[in-house]
């Protein structure tokens, strides 16, 4: 597990729902063929409407036209962050794109369990709600050993929750992985 | 302490005597459903997880329901058909309703109900969020993404963090023209989308307990529209009947302790319930129809597994019997069974097939359909800045198609009456007519 991660925000409001991160339309693609899963980067968060994507300014395409990938690595969300459908192709579509991290202030219970158990980002918690405090595009530092992420653009520095029980998921990788490590599990 | 339902039968499938809220346990999975949409890649993860030759832990309680895009041209949709077939081959699963068969079902979490797979004090795990539709019938069901289904595929288990739990008590009777939509319409306004998380809903009193399994099953779909890990609702005779119609599979039947642990306790009086919609753009944006009678509508939709079984079309052929819908409405059965009894069901001399096409409505084939939008050649899908009343369960930016489109979410009831007339209608006239 990495122990800094670092990226440009892409700011994000409440009640991001797996339709506006995936919309249904595009759930056809495959996850495991290593092209044809480029589709879900492409079409990652296509269904946030346009005022709200990218806060504050919004209109700001989470990945340029045509491209699979965002320049954008991690996500900053308000609260119940992945509500909606248990579409795993919601934090999978994110990964794709090339999200590393995502901090809101609260989840839907089956995108963060998704995220962790694909192992696919780090879903981090932030009592405070930072949705007005950074902007789309600023420079963002998060580093694990001390729970904490600063805003290198505006010299700021936040507390992050506790990853709490599910850090041992996170540490081994994702849920085989860990359920290997423990013994649940004794194929290779 | 005492425990409730959900905390019995989870601890019962850990083997445990007791659990409490917050613990992490590894519990016995009875059965696991996927369909067209997760199925795929639910199976590659198995195989790279547990080897290409590897097989499911007990083929017998796996169930493959294909459902969500099925009536269209997407080829890739197609292809993903193609891969349920191959993988239902390859492990000779005897649980699997082929789209083009006899066999096919339609909506998955009906057809669990149908084809006996809910049955009372069992562990279901779905990879769909309304498979906590299941929790109606007394057990703890809940909707998980592909890698834990693909977990459950080669061991049979899955952790679960035990969920704190939500009561709500009708009592009293509900009006005639209020139906199960409008009462959790009604909860998910009051506590908001993410008030249930984690958590489990239970529904309790006379009011809930007089409602028909498809009602309660309404009321059990939508705890993940408040974020909740699962609904559920103690089993009786109304259960019972019901199930013993389906399988001769036993069951067990919990009840929750006197003495059981709520984080939350809500009383309703079920006599002052009012129709409800929720407004664009979210489930637990709450109003009542009287207040939003001026809202202009494009189109109506019933169907879906919350809104499309045979209760939810008799509510809305009382309504539409010998009238013609002002605006265009389309009728979706969740599945085949809920297609043939509309052809059988009757109200006076004319099915409510019947009913339905005198009314002007275009009628479709069993899926989810529209309900999520779907690819562009989906039947019903909300196009441009249309506005809808529907009675399915999510009302998202984009949800049913076009970004642009608005939608309403109501009961059969509402959305029939506002067929008839081209605005949000308050169905009690009609219905006490």
């Amino acid at each position: 597990m990495k122990k800094i991660i670092e990226g440009l925000a892409y700011v994000l409001g409440n009640d991001i729902d797996t339709d506006q991160i995936i919309p249904a339309e595009h759930l056809v693609y495959s996850l495991s063929d290593p092209e044809e899963k480029k589709n879900y980067g492409k079409f990652a968060l296509s269904g946030v409407p346009g005022d709200h994507a990218g806060l504050p300014n919004g209109n700001l395409p989470f990945t340029e036209d045509g491209k699979c990938e965002s320049k954008y690595s991690i996500i900053v969300g308000g609260k119940n962050f992945g509500c909606g459908s248990s579409r795993e192709h919601a934090p999978a579509c994110m990964e794709i794109a090339g999200v590393k991290a995502v901090v809101a202030q609260s989840y839907a219970r089956i995108f963060y369990r998704n995220s962790v158990d694909g192992g696919f980002f780090i879903p981090f918690e932030c009592d405070k709600r930072l949705v007005e405090d950074i902007k789309t595009g600023d420079d963002l530092k998060i580093d694990l050993a001390t729970n904490t992420l600063t805003n290198k653009t505006q010299g700021t520095t936040y507390d992050l929750k506790s990853l709490g029980e599910v850090i041992e998921i996170i540490e081994a990788g994702n849920i085989f992985e860990y359920a290997r490590k423990t013994g649940m599990i004794t194929q290779s | 302490m005492g425990m409730t339902i959900t905390e019995k039968i989870l601890a019962a499938h850990a083997g445990e005597k007791t659990v409490s809220p917050g613990d992490n346990i590894w519990v016995d999975v009875d059965v696991l459903m996927t369909h067209d949409v997760c199925g795929p890649g639910t199976f590659a993860i198995f195989k790279k997880q547990f080897g290409e030759n590897a097989r499911v832990w007990d083929r017998d309680k796996v169930v493959i329901i294909p459902d969500h895009f099925i009536f269209t041209k997407d080829t890739h949709a197609n292809r993903n058909i193609d891969i349920l077939r191959q993988f239902v081959k390859e492990q000779d699963l005897p649980h699997y309703y082929d789209v083009g068969t006899d066999n096919y079902k339609g909506v998955c979490h009906l057809a669990l109900a149908q084809e006996g797979f809910n049955r009372p004090g069992e562990v279901l795990f779905g990879t769909d969020s309304h498979t906590s539709t299941s929790g109606a019938f007394g057990m703890f069901s809940t909707g998980i993404g592909n890698t834990d289904a693909a977990f459950i595929l080669g061991t049979g288990k899955l952790w679960v963090k035990v969920p704190e739990s939500m009561c709500f008590e009708f009592t009293g009777k509900f009006p005639d023209h209020i139906m199960a939509k409008d009462v959790i319409l009604n909860v998910i306004g009051d506590i908001g989308v993410d008030g249930a998380t984690y958590r489990s809903m239970e529904w309790r009193g006379e009011a809930v307990m007089s409602l028909s399994m498809e009602e309660r099953m309404t009321l059990c779909n939508m705890a993940i529209e408040a974020g909740g890990k699962n609904g559920i609702i103690e089993a009786d005779e109304v259960t019972t009947d019901y199930v013993r119609q389906r399988t001769d599979r036993p069951y067990k039947i919990y009840q929750s302790d006197e003495n059981a642990k709520y984080i939350f306790k809500k009383t309703y009086n079920a006599s002052a319930m009012e129709p409800i919609v929720a407004k664009p753009h979210s489930p637990d944006n709450k109003a009542k129809v009287s207040e939003c009678e001026d809202v202009k509508l494009d189109r109506a939709y019933i169907g879906s597994c919350t809104g499309g079984k045979l209760t939810d079309f008799m509510a809305a052929a009382k309504l539409l019997k010998g009238k013609k819908v002002q605006i265009d409405t389309f009728i979706v059965p969740a599945t085949r069974e809920v297609e043939e009894d509309l052809h059988k069901e009757k109200i006076g001399s004319e099915s409510l097939i019947d009913i339905f096409k005198n009314a002007g409505a275009h009628l479709g084939e069993p899926s989810c359909a529209a309900c999520l939008g779907g690819p562009k050649d989906t039947f019903g899908r909300a196009g441009d800045n249309q506005v809808v009343i529907s009675t399915t369960n999510r009302n998202f930016p984009g949800r049913m198609g076009s970004k642009q489109s608005h939608v309403y979410l109501a009961s059969p009831y509402t959305a029939a009456a506002s067929a008839l007339t081209g605005h949000i209608t308050n169905p009690e006239e009609f219905v006490n007519n």
